[in-house]
């Protein structure tokens, strides 16, 4: 979606602020709102591709408005929300209320470690052979689909060259649709600075972004 | 009230925010409910928050770096395969299943940036700084990346090439920065208090002997 999290190239934000010596987190709702997160997105009940989507599935002004770790508890509470897994009853009262349906597992804590160290692998095994190849010219297609994907609006329509040839990767506008990994091709595409922002760009300025084969086109 | 355009609040900040007592009334709310649920465990919530405020953080990376200084056949390693080189010093998994690493020189910096959320290399460098995740950075890495070092006191000559890589899948960059002059014969363990996290994003160079503690 063109949503206001594909931030790339927005004017009016601001300087960038670093915080000398930054906690991992600033306040104790954060730190139990990342654990939650992460502790349901170990049920199985929604993959990453659905978590990013949750997130960023909102109106501009919500979205710029909450900080990141609220984005993170609204992704959560929609995500509940909409496979049933805690009703608005339940939210409004502060406590679990009826039947309750089973998730596919939870996270213990001796596993945490294990979960954590393996992490989820997104590579598969590829059916197809690659399109492109390193050194190849490619254009990013001019996509806009209203639901998740990972093809910056900065980079679309323009042309930049195949740097490396990643593997046959999980599809996030399929995954996150809840239509299957669906894997293709990810391959690290170079666009030039002039390319992307014209005459007046950092002439010594590349940008690469790591794009799946349906979002590029031969040039 | 803070928001993702501006830097996060500050705990000490809350204290009057209803806006923020609500959130974290309702943040309280839903773990209650799936704790009773029995779709968390407490006790994993806690190792959760435990491992990544104590266990992991960016001296995983700098070790990482330290040893690519050091180790001619661990640098080649790396640039080859950096997931297995990573995960041979015990650094792998959740946001670093797919590990590039992209090496400084005197004529190219990398820079790492994740324009659409904030994909950023969890196992060596810990959870993103709030400047990594917030809308300032996200929006101007890719456009104007020298102001960007310019605000982290950064200037680069202009001959130098700027080399942003944006993470929108699930491969995540880390930038190797190059060895501080007059660090000959330094250990490994000498070397990795050089590195600082934002040399490992490309916000910031390494520290030299001199600033070392």
């Amino acid at each position: 979606m063109n949503g206001a999290h594909d931030m790339g190239g927005v004017h009016g934000f601001g300087p960038v602020e670093p915080e000398p010596n930054e906690p991992a987190f600033h306040a104790e709702w954060e730190r139990r709102a990342f654990a939650i997160t992460v502790a349901m997105g170990a049920t199985g009940e929604w993959n990453i591709d659905m978590s990013r989507f949750a997130r960023e599935n909102r109106s501009p002004a919500d979205y710029l408005a909450k900080s990141y770790y609220e984005l993170w508890f609204a992704g959560l509470e929609a995500l509940l929300a909409a496979r049933r897994l805690v009703s608005a009853e339940e939210l409004a009262a502060g406590h679990a209320r009826g039947n309750t349906r089973p998730v596919k597992r939870i996270l213990a804590a001796d596993e945490v470690d294990q979960v954590l160290s393996r992490g989820t692998v997104a590579v598969r095994e590829s059916a197809t052979r690659a399109r492109f190849k390193p050194g190849d010219r490619v254009r990013a297609r001019n996509l806009h689909p209203g639901g998740h994907t990972r093809l910056p609006r900065y980079v679309r329509g323009h042309l930049g060259t195949i740097e490396r040839v990643h593997g046959c990767h999980v599809f996030p506008d399929s995954n996150a649709a809840g239509a299957g990994e669906n894997p293709q091709w990810l391959y690290a595409v170079c666009f030039e600075g002039r390319e992307l922002w014209g005459a007046e760009s950092d002439p010594k300025l590349k940008v690469s972004v790591d794009a799946w084969e349906p979002y590029l086109e031969p040039a | 009230m803070s928001s993702i355009h501006k830097a996060e609040p500050h705990e000490h900040d809350h204290a009057h925010g209803s806006e923020l007592s609500e959130t974290e009334l309702r943040v309280r709310a839903l773990e209650t409910i799936l704790t009773e649920k029995g779709y968390v465990d407490p006790a994993a919530l806690d190792r959760l928050i435990e491992t990544y405020e104590t266990k992991v953080g960016p001296r995983n990376g700098a070790r990482v770096v330290a040893r690519a200084w050091s180790n001619p056949e661990y640098r080649e390693r790396l640039r080859k395969d950096a997931t297995g080189a990573i995960a041979s010093m015990g650094f792998a998994g959740r946001q670093s299943e797919h590990m590039i690493a992209v090496e400084n020189t005197p004529k190219i910096h990398n820079m790492v940036v994740c324009t659409l959320c904030s994909c950023y290399p969890w196992a060596v460098l810990g959870l993103p700084p709030v400047w990594y995740k917030s809308a300032p950075y996200r929006s101007r890495a890719v456009a104007d990346p020298r102001g960007v070092l310019r605000e982290f006191g950064l200037e680069l000559p202009d001959e130098t090439e700027i080399r942003v890589w944006d993470s929108t899948a699930e491969v995540r960059y880390l930038a190797v920065p190059m060895r501080p002059l007059g660090t000959e014969g330094f250990s490994e363990e000498r070397l990795a208090a050089l590195v600082t996290r934002d040399s490992m994003i490309g916000t910031g160079l390494p520290k030299s002997p001199a600033e070392a503690p």
